[in-house]
């Protein structure tokens, strides 16, 4: 216990014994993970391996039955609403691009930012230089200046999927979960994700769930398998595909 | 309201719309008390009093388009704070009858006389002092929103189930607001007013003033409403709008802003009941029926939602076609006609007259600017890639 | 004249009758104690009263009546006594013979108002022995509301020949009530009646033994331990009233929300327009009845029989065409179909006061729908019983054809997660034309069955489409069962809480309970939980 107990302080997301079932279906046994400060964990696993509902937990969205997830080694999540967890730091990116389609890529980032977002701070916000340059440097780093001005739902699907990183990257959180970046992407921009992303890391504690093996393989992170709602295998991507239980539910041999 | 704040929220279409709204307020009041009656450019005065209820329709709109143009709340009980202001002047009005009543109380109005009140309830208290009145205009539609939004937002009540439990909250004011014993003058309402500020109500020159009031009103709440939508608090209202969970993620707090547009349109839904009461003399239960308040919506779609100038005007329109229809001979068609506007507008013109206007302008102003450019490069001599949007 | 002629010939058949009835009254007292009436002496006439009342005369009755309505005429001079019909045809009191017209001499014969009681008892005993069941029932129970002793003597002798069981017991409660009336009668007899009446339990027992003045203390003593328990059985009663009338409310309740349940939970739909099915349903059996009564009297017990599968095809057919030119362009947008179906319920409302006008419509009970029964001390009329009966077949229907047909699992399926379904091959447009087919279908015949209980109007399914979408949101999305207990639930309640609060407070109270409970459960009592719901 004692072990544990200094593990989750130290641990930057700790989730331990977390349980969660719909209608009798367990989607989440027995899960426990830890993340260390500034690390890159990308997360594989089959359709209806519980990646989404994980995060969905980690977030605040759904309720966990029973187990404990722990956030900057103190913060209890469970007890908290989308809202406050995601002004504690942790910043989500969706399955599906989700930006705010009939507003502009520079409005997107601008809502984004992790500045006063109370009723009042909004009401009588000006802008101010210090955040379009942050603005700038987003959008430059997203490599979208050029449609700053246009609607985000006229973006393509890649640029979608960019921009949404951008507002993570604008929020600016501690932590950020990542679902599935280069879904729908071609090569070229998979690989230029992959190295947005480990650019990324650089400053933030970073969760990756992915399909894309290639993908994982060039991120180069310690990879975590999940089956039925469990951790299945842990470790370097060449341990995990050489894992025989994991061969067997998820690479299909 | 800082001053930096109106000016960005300015365009073009705004400034016609204002200037037309105030234009509206001087030259009609104006027509109608200088000329001669009768005198082909007077404005009549029961046309200055139709033409007032209209403006107070059209507040009406613009705060059922702020919360459901802007955030996507669609309330199918805005009637009940337009009611609930109305009926918070009409209480003053009563009150200003003094004995000047059928059964000449001082204190009483007729229909508590009538239903043996021996004193008056405390719930009417305080309302013959005008400033007391105005304030319960916006109080009380304001606290009622704010109770009702708190529960509903807070427990994620959306969409359609927040539509209908608006409705069930109108019809079951209209219940209580039917009954005799609620102390509000049961289905008669309250009617027969003599004065405001000690003005006769059915004066022209009251008359004439209200209107310009009305026109007044409707200004600051364009100009509020405006100054809403365009600060970044209206940029999280869309953003509400269109992906709601996605803004909690963000850490919004999606609650508190709903509950902030909620309430500011009910408060000025309140004020366009209060304008109104005075305009058409009577305020009763049947305003609060269910049926008003869907009518009012279909005012901002026709004009366009989201367009605050299109839910002003649409107001003005439906309510024109309206007064045109249900006084000829096509009345018995007007349902069928209001009907089939429910359905046309939805299927065939979901923004509106004003959304449809302005994506036609826009997009024709592209095309202008990009002809402009190509036959620049044409001049140039070189072919350019046209964009591929 | 032939109108002439058929006139006297139908007076001489009525004679002919009224002879074959009256022979017995050639026996002569009859006659005597008929005369006594011209003689305009309160005694005489109360003689005359007891007389013809015991006299077992068929015209006993019609003179009795005649004299309490003032229609008894007797001349002074000839001594002669006519009864004068509502139609101005008159008769001879002694013979029954029909006459041309009453003498001018002749003028109605007084009473005074210790006669009129007589009048009031004879009629109650000369009723106590009509052929009539009915009619007998009616006047036993309203000598025991009067319990006036100089019934006692009829109540008996029809008591020894009563054969019928409810009216016997009636009689038998009748006398009980006089005996405990009468200053003479015996304490054991007194005591005896007290039980009698204890036993028959109801509000009338409560008012005759808290109304029955000084009594001997054994008595008293009785008749308030008798109050004690029939006060406690009747608030049981009043208990099982009220689950009664909120199972009935209820039924009605669920009968109108099932089919909006269903577009809503498979559809996501709100169709504002659901009440206006129900309105063409009622408008549907109006139209039935009307051909049946035009053309086909003798049909009209089945009127409903007929109209109810016509109602679901008249609706559903209705639905499948309104789902196919307007609910498909809208889907994935239900704030605007929600208004868009709100336009079309303003148009069908407006076609049907154009085509039928805007009054009520006459809509008739078949006989096996008319009338009620007792259930110890509350009644139930077969109309709500059949409603209940029909409302929950209707739903056992469903429900089976939800399981066990193919529709019904690609309903199901579609409920659950559409876009699932879409790709396993299911054609979700042609389930979504056809569920809202269904559900409208199901709205027509509730307005088969509404038809029974309310006005039909153009403005009736207004008047359930609130309530309906209260029933449905309390219930929850997706599942029937939610449906039928939110219906129930809401029914009973509102029931309970009239008596408390009043009609319109009690409704207001479950809609603002209703508003507080979306808070708590925001998907309603039997919400459909996991992801799927969010997609």
């Amino acid at each position: 216990m004692n072990v544990m107990d200094t593990r989750a302080t130290s641990a930057m997301l700790y989730l331990d014994g977390v349980h969660v079932s719909f209608d009798g279906f367990h989607a989440i046994n027995n899960l426990s993970l830890t993340l260390e400060p500034g690390e890159m964990r990308a997360i594989i696993g089959p359709n209806g391996a519980g990646k989404t509902t994980m995060m969905d937990i980690i977030t605040g969205k759904t309720k966990p039955d029973e187990g404990t997830v722990l956030f900057d080694g103190v913060t209890d999540l469970t007890r908290l609403d989308e809202t406050r967890i995601a002004e504690l730091g942790i910043g989500r990116k969706f399955q599906k691009p989700t930006v705010f389609e009939s507003q502009t890529v520079q409005d997107n980032l601008l809502l984004a930012l992790n500045v006063d977002h109370s009723v009042k701070g909004t009401l009588f916000w000006r802008g101010s230089k210090d955040e379009s340059e942050r603005i700038d440097r987003v959008l430059e780093t997203i490599r979208l200046t050029d449609a700053r001005n246009r609607l985000a739902g006229s973006l393509s699907h890649g640029q979608k999927q960019w921009l949404e990183i951008g507002m993570l990257l604008a929020q600016d959180p501690k932590l950020l979960l990542v679902d599935e970046p280069v879904a729908g992407m071609t090569d070229v921009e998979t690989h230029l994700t992959a190295e947005l992303l480990k650019e990324i890391n650089k400053t933030h504690t970073v969760m990756v769930v992915e399909h894309d093996m290639t993908f994982v393989r060039e991120l180069g992170v310690k990879v975590t398998c999940l089956h039925e709602g469990t951790v299945l295998a842990e470790g370097t991507i060449d341990q995990v595909s050489a894992n025989e239980r994991v061969i067997e539910v998820y690479l299909g041999r | 309201m800082t001053p930096h704040m109106l000016t960005r929220s300015l365009d073009r279409g705004a400034t016609i719309f204002l200037a037309v709204v105030a234009a509206c307020g001087i030259l009609i009041p104006l027509s109608n008390l200088l000329l001669p009656a009768g005198s082909f450019l007077q404005v009549p005065t029961y046309l200055v009093a139709l033409w007032g209820k209209y403006v107070c329709y059209a507040i009406l709109a613009l705060s059922i388009d702020l919360i459901w143009g802007y955030c996507g709340i669609l309330s199918l009980g805005h009637g009940a704070f337009f009611s609930l202001g109305g009926y918070a002047m009409g209480m003053y009005l009563m009150r200003q009858i003094g004995s000047r009543g059928v059964y000449g109380n001082p204190i009483l109005p007729d229909f508590m006389v009538f239903l043996n009140y021996s004193k008056l309830p405390w719930y009417w208290q305080g309302f013959d002092m005008f400033w007391f009145a105005a304030l319960m205009v916006l109080v009380v539609p304001g606290l009622l929103a704010f109770c009702f939004g708190w529960l509903a937002f807070r427990s994620r009540v959306t969409g359609v189930y927040l539509s209908i439990i608006t409705q069930a909250m109108t019809y079951a004011l209209l219940l209580a607001f039917f009954r005799n014993d609620f102390g509000f003058g049961g289905n008669n309402g309250l009617t027969d007013f003599k004065d405001i500020l000690g003005f006769n109500v059915q004066a022209e020159g009251t008359r004439a003033a209200l209107f310009a009031l009305s026109c007044l009103a409707l200004i600051a709440s364009f100009l509020i409403c405006r100054s809403v939508v365009s600060s970044k608090l209206g940029k999280v209202l869309i953003a509400i709008r269109d992906a709601e969970s996605r803004s909690r993620f963000l850490g919004y707090r999606v609650e508190s802003y709903k509950l902030f547009v909620f309430t500011l349109s009910a408060c000025m839904a309140g004020v366009a009941g209060a304008l109104y009461v005075p305009q058409v003399g009577i305020i009763n239960p049947s305003e609060f029926a269910p049926g008003n308040s869907i009518e009012a919506v279909i005012w901002v779609a026709v004009g366009g939602r989201g367009t605050l100038v299109g839910a002003a005007l649409g107001a003005v329109v439906v309510n024109y076609a309206k007064t045109v229809f249900t006084s000829g001979m096509l009345a018995p068609y007007w349902l069928f006609m209001l009907g089939a506007m429910f359905i046309l507008v939805t299927l065939l013109l979901p923004k509106g007259i004003v959304g449809t206007f302005n994506a036609w302008w826009d997009s024709s102003k592209e095309k202008r600017a990009a002809a402009t450019t190509a036959s620049a490069a044409a001049e140039d001599g070189i072919t350019e890639p046209r964009m591929a949007e | 004249m032939p109108a002439n002629l058929s006139a006297r010939f139908c007076s001489l058949l009525l004679s002919l009758f009224l002879i074959a009835f009256a022979l017995p009254a050639f026996a002569g007292p009859f006659e005597d104690a008929v005369a006594k009436f011209a003689n305009d002496d309160f005694s005489d006439t109360d003689e005359a009263i007891g007389a013809v009342a015991s006299s077992g005369n068929k015209l006993a009755f019609p003179i009795i009546s005649a004299l309490q309505d003032g229609r008894l005429m007797a001349d002074p001079d000839s001594k002669k006594v006519y009864v004068t019909g509502a139609d101005g045809k008159s008769i001879d009191a002694a013979t029954g013979e029909s006459v041309a017209s009453v003498p001018d001499s002749a003028s109605a014969v007084r009473l005074n108002n210790r006669l009129r009681r007589s009048v009031d008892a004879a009629i109650g005993s000369l009723t106590l022995q009509s052929p009539d069941v009915g009619t007998r029932l009616q006047a036993a129970q309203s000598v025991f509301k009067s319990h006036d002793e100089t019934a006692l003597e009829a109540v008996d002798g029809a008591l020894a020949k009563e054969t019928n069981k409810s009216v016997k017991a009636a009689l038998g409660d009748a006398r009980a009530a006089i005996l405990l009336f009468k200053p003479d009668t015996a304490e054991v007899e007194k005591l005896e009646a007290v039980a009698t009446i204890k036993a028959r339990g109801d509000q009338e027992a409560l008012a005759l033994l808290t109304g029955m003045g000084d009594q001997p203390a054994s008595v008293t003593k009785a008749a308030a331990s008798a109050i004690g328990s029939i006060q406690s059985s009747l608030a049981v009663w009043s208990t099982v009233q009220n689950a009664w009338y909120g199972l009935s409310l209820g039924s009605v309740l669920l009968l109108a929300a099932i089919g909006l349940a269903i577009t809503f939970g498979v559809m996501g739909v709100i169709n504002m327009a659901h009440g206006e099915m129900v309105m063409i349903g009622a408008y549907v059996t109006f139209v039935v009845q009307d051909v049946i009564r035009t053309r086909y009297p003798g049909l009209f017990d089945y009127s409903l029989l007929i109209a109810v599968p016509l109602a679901f095809i008249v609706a559903g057919a209705l639905g499948v065409l309104i789902e196919r030119s307007i609910i498909r362009f809208l889907y994935g947008r239900p704030l605007e179909t929600l208004l868009a179906t709100w336009g079309l319920s303003l148009v069908l409302q407006q076609a049907v006061r154009t085509m039928f006008g805007p009054t009520n419509r006459e809509v008739g009970n078949p006989s096996w729908m008319s009338g009620a029964f007792e259930l110890g001390q509350i009644t139930i009329t077969y109309n709500r019983l059949w409603i209940l009966v029909f409302t929950l077949a209707v739903f056992v229907i469903l429900l089976a054809m939800l399981r066990y047909t193919a529709l019904g699992l690609e309903m199901r399926a579609v409920t659950q997660n559409r876009r699932m379904a879409a790709s396993m091959g299911i054609a979700t447009s042609r389930v979504d034309a056809l569920t809202f087919g269904l559900g409208s279908g199901i709205a027509g015949i509730a307005g088969v069955a509404l038809s029974q209980i309310d006005n039909v109007s153009p403005n009736l399914g207004q008047s359930y489409i609130i309530d309906s979408f209260m029933v449905v949101v309390f219930g929850g999305v997706g599942n029937l069962w939610g449906t039928l207990v939110g219906a129930f639930t809401l029914g009973i309640a509102n029931k309970f809480l009239e008596p408390v609060a009043g009609a319109v407070l009690g409704k207001i109270a479950i809609l603002v309970l209703i508003i507080l409970f979306i808070q708590k459960r925001p998907r309603g009592l039997f919400a459909l939980k996991g992801r799927a719901v969010e997609a």
